[in-house]
C-alpha cells in the first residue's frame, strides 16, 4: 500500500510539472463542450429556398410567404425560369428550388388539386430529407387549409370538416432542445478520449525515456504499479466529469434529474473500462506515437458506433450487434437516461453490469499482457 | 581473500529463437569484489546481465543471486540489488529530491530513512543548490553519479552497472570509479559492464565475453600475463579477434 502511494505521488506531480497538462484538463473540455454542443446540431436550418412561380396569383404568393415565415427556409430570390433555377443549384447558391405551375390557383379550386415540383440538393442525403419534409410540412397544411376554405365556402350548410390537430407531446426533452441531447453525450465523449489517450500513453512513456526499465528492476508488483500508475487519471477522468457536468447545468442549462451520485458511481467503474483499455494499448506499444493511432484507431469506432450522432436502431444489424461491445455506448445511453429521465439503479442496471464485467474482462487482459520480465 | 559467493552462474543460457545470445556460460563472484564484466558490442553481456537482475527469463541454467534463484525467486532478487542501466533512469520531470523520495519509496524505506539518505547525499555529493532542480536540468555527470547513489539507497548487497561511465568526461569519470571504490569497501559487491579497458584495469576480476560465451575470466594482472600483453586493451583485442 506504501509503495503504491509513493507511485501515485510520483504520477501527479509528474502530471502537473508538464504544463500542458491543466489546460487539457479544464480548459479543452470547457472548448469541445461551448463548441460542439452548440454546432452538432441535426436540426437543419437557414435552407437556401429558391421559388419560381410561374402562376403570380393570390394563392401561389400566399404559398410562398408561409415558407418565407417558417424559420428554417431563407428565401433567396425567386427565378424566372428553370434553366436559371437549375444553373444557381449547380453553382451552391440554393438548396431548394419549388416550382410553382401555371393555374396553380386555377387547378385547386377546379380540379381540387394541383402538382408542385420541387427540387433538393441532396448531395448530404440526411439533409435532403429533413428538407423534404420540412417542405411537404409547409405545403399540406397550407394545402389542408385551402382545402377547409373551399369547403366552407360552396358547402357551408354540410358538415363542416372535422379538423384533426395532432399536438405531439416530447417527453423527456419537451422542447426538443438539441442541446438538452447532445451536451450528456459529448461530456461522454470528453470523459473517455482525455483518459484514454492520456492513460494509454503515460507507460509507454516510461518505457522510451528508459525509466520503465529501472522500474522492472525494482521490488515493486505488477498490481502496485498499475494501480498506481492508472489511479491518478481516474481521479482525472472525474475531475473532467465536474467540469463538464457544472458547464452542462450552468452554460446549457440541461436538467440533471436522477442522482448525481449514481453518474459518479458508473462513471467511476465505466473509467476502469477505458482505463483497462488504455493499459492493453501502452502494453502493446513501444512509441507514445504508436500508442497515440492505436487510441485513435479506437477511439473513433467507439465514438461513430455509440448512438451519440447516428441513431444505433438505423445500422444494419450486423453493426448493431457489435456496437453492443462498444463501452461508450452503454456509458452514453446511461448518462442519458439518468440526467434526462431522472432513471434511478434499477432502471440502468442492465449497462451496469455489462460495465462491470467489462472492466473485469480488460483489466484482467490489460494485467496479463504487462510483462515485468521477457 | 574472503571467497564467499554472492553471485552463482551454472550453464546459464538465453536464446531468442534460434540465436543464442548467451551460451551456457558458468561463473561465480565473491562478496566485496569489483568485478568487470567486458564484451564486444552484441557479445551478450547485457543479456546476460539482464537474465541477473531478474528481468529477462533464462532459456536454461541456473543463477543465484545474493542466494536466491533469479527464475523462482525474483522478487527477493530485486530486494538485494541495486541496478543502474547506460540509459540513464531517473525522471527528468522530477527534481533530484522527489527522485530520492520515489526511489527510496518503492524500495520500503521509511519517511524518516528518506530523509536521512536525502540528507547525507546532499552532504557527500554537495548537492545543497541543486536538490531541488529537476534532474532533466542537470549535466550527464551528475546525473550519473545521482543515478548510482539512488541505485545504493536501499543498501543492496550488489551493485549492477550496465556502462555507467558511457559519454562522460575523463574526470567524472575517475570521480565515479572513486565512489565505486569506496562503496567496495563498504562491502558492497560491484557488478559493471564497460567498454573501457582502462577501467578493466580497476576491477578486482574480469570476464570477458565473445559471442555468448565467457572466453577468459581472471585478475587483469593475471590474463595480461597468460596473454603476454602490456595492457587489458590487447587482451581484449586478442580474444576479440581469435573470433573473427
Amino acid at each position: 500500500m506504501k509503495t503504491i502511494l509513493f507511485i501515485i505521488q510520483k504520477e501527479f506531480r509528474q502530471i502537473f510539472r508538464n504544463k500542458a497538462m491543466l489546460p487539457i484538463i479544464f480548459v479543452l473540455p470547457m472548448i469541445q463542450l461551448l463548441i460542439l454542443s452548440n454546432a452538432a446540431s441535426f436540426e437543419i436550418k437557414n435552407i437556401k429556398f429558391s421559388y419560381i412561380d410561374n402562376d403570380h396569383s393570390v394563392t401561389s404568393r400566399e404559398l410562398i410567404s408561409k415558407f418565407q415565415a417558417s424559420n428554417y427556409f431563407n428565401v433567396i430570390e425567386s427565378f424566372s425560369s428553370k434553366k436559371v433555377a437549375d444553373w444557381q443549384m449547380q453553382t451552391g447558391k440554393v438548396d431548394v428550388i419549388l416550382e410553382i405551375p401555371n393555374h396553380f390557383e386555377r387547378d385547386i379550386i377546379k380540379e381540387n388539386g394541383s402538382n408542385l415540383s420541387v427540387s433538393i440538393n441532396a448531395i448530404d442525403g440526411a439533409a435532403a430529407g429533413v428538407e423534404s419534409v420540412y417542405i411537404s410540412q409547409i405545403i399540406n397544411s397550407y394545402n389542408q387549409k385551402i382545402q377547409t376554405q373551399l369547403y366552407q365556402y360552396n358547402e357551408a350548410s354540410y358538415i363542416r370538416p372535422v379538423n384533426i390537430v395532432t399536438i405531439p407531446s416530447f417527453w423527456y426533452n419537451n422542447t426538443l432542445n438539441y442541446k438538452t441531447f447532445m451536451v450528456p453525450g459529448i461530456l461522454v465523449l470528453l470523459v473517455t478520449m482525455l483518459t484514454l489517450f492520456l492513460s494509454s500513453m503515460n507507460i509507454v512513456r516510461e518505457k522510451e525515456m528508459g525509466t520503465l526499465e529501472q522500474i522492472n528492476v525494482t521490488p515493486i508488483r505488477k498490481y502496485q504499479f498499475i494501480i498506481g500508475k492508472l489511479f491518478p487519471f481516474w481521479v482525472l477522468g472525474l475531475v473532467i466529469l465536474t467540469v463538464g457536468l457544472t458547464i452542462a447545468k450552468v452554460v446549457f442549462s440541461v436538467p440533471i434529474l436522477g442522482s448525481i451520485g449514481l453518474i459518479y458511481f458508473f462513471t467511476s467503474i465505466y473509467l476502469l473500462v477505458i482505463l483497462g483499455i488504455g493499459l492493453i494499448i501502452s502494453n502493446n506499444s513501444d512509441t507514445q506515437q504508436q500508442a497515440m493511432f492505436i487510441a485513435w484507431f479506437f477511439s473513433v469506432i467507439f465514438i461513430l458506433m455509440s448512438g451519440l450522432f447516428t441513431p444505433i436502431e438505423s445500422m444494419p444489424q450486423w453493426a448493431q450487434n457489435l456496437t453492443l461491445l462498444n463501452p461508450i455506448l452503454y456509458f452514453v445511453e446511461i448518462i442519458r437516461m439518468v440526467m434526462l429521465k431522472g432513471a434511478t439503479f434499477s432502471d440502468i442496471s442492465r449497462p451496469f453490469f455489462i460495465i462491470i464485467f467489462y472492466a473485469f474482462a480488460l483489466n484482467g487482459i490489460a494485467v496479463w499482457t504487462y510483462k515485468k520480465v521477457n | 581473500m574472503n571467497k564467499e559467493k554472492i553471485i552463482e552462474v551454472q550453464n546459464l543460457t538465453k536464446q531468442f529463437g534460434h540465436f543464442t545470445a548467451v551460451n551456457s556460460i558458468s561463473f561465480d563472484v565473491y562478496r566485496g569484489e569489483i568485478f568487470g564484466f567486458l564484451g564486444a558490442n552484441g557479445a551478450g553481456k547485457t543479456t546476460a546481465m539482464k537474465m541477473l537482475i531478474g528481468i529477462s527469463k533464462p532459456t536454461s541454467g541456473e543463477a543465484l543471486v545474493a542466494g536466491f534463484d533469479v527464475k523462482t525467486n525474483t522478487e527477493m532478487v530485486k530486494r538485494s540489488i541495486g541496478y543502474m542501466s547506460q540509459k540513464f533512469s531517473m525522471y527528468d520531470d522530477l527534481t533530484i529530491k522527489e527522485n530520492i523520495t520515489f526511489f527510496g519509496g518503492i524500495y520500503g524505506l521509511s519517511k524518516i530513512q528518506i530523509k536521512e539518505k536525502t540528507e547525507r547525499l546532499v552532504e557527500e555529493l554537495k548537492l545543497e543548490e541543486v536538490i531541488d532542480k529537476l534532474v532533466g536540468s542537470l549535466p550527464l555527470g551528475w546525473k550519473q553519479k545521482l543515478s548510482f547513489s539512488v541505485a545504493l539507497l536501499h543498501e543492496p548487497k550488489i551493485v549492477f552497472l550496465d556502462e555507467p561511465t558511457g559519454g562522460v568526461d575523463p574526470i567524472t569519470r575517475r570521480q565515479f570509479w572513486e565512489m565505486i571504490y569506496a562503496e567496495a569497501n563498504k562491502g558492497t559487491t560491484i557488478f559493471v559492464t564497460t567498454h573501457y579497458m582502462d577501467e578493466a584495469e580497476y576491477c578486482d576480476r574480469v570476464s570477458i565475453m565473445v559471442e555468448g560465451n565467457i572466453e577468459a575470466l581472471d585478475t587483469p594482472k593475471n590474463l595480461k600475463s597468460k596473454y603476454n600483453v602490456a595492457s587489458m586493451n590487447d587482451v581484449f583485442l586478442k580474444l576479440a579477434r581469435n573470433a573473427e
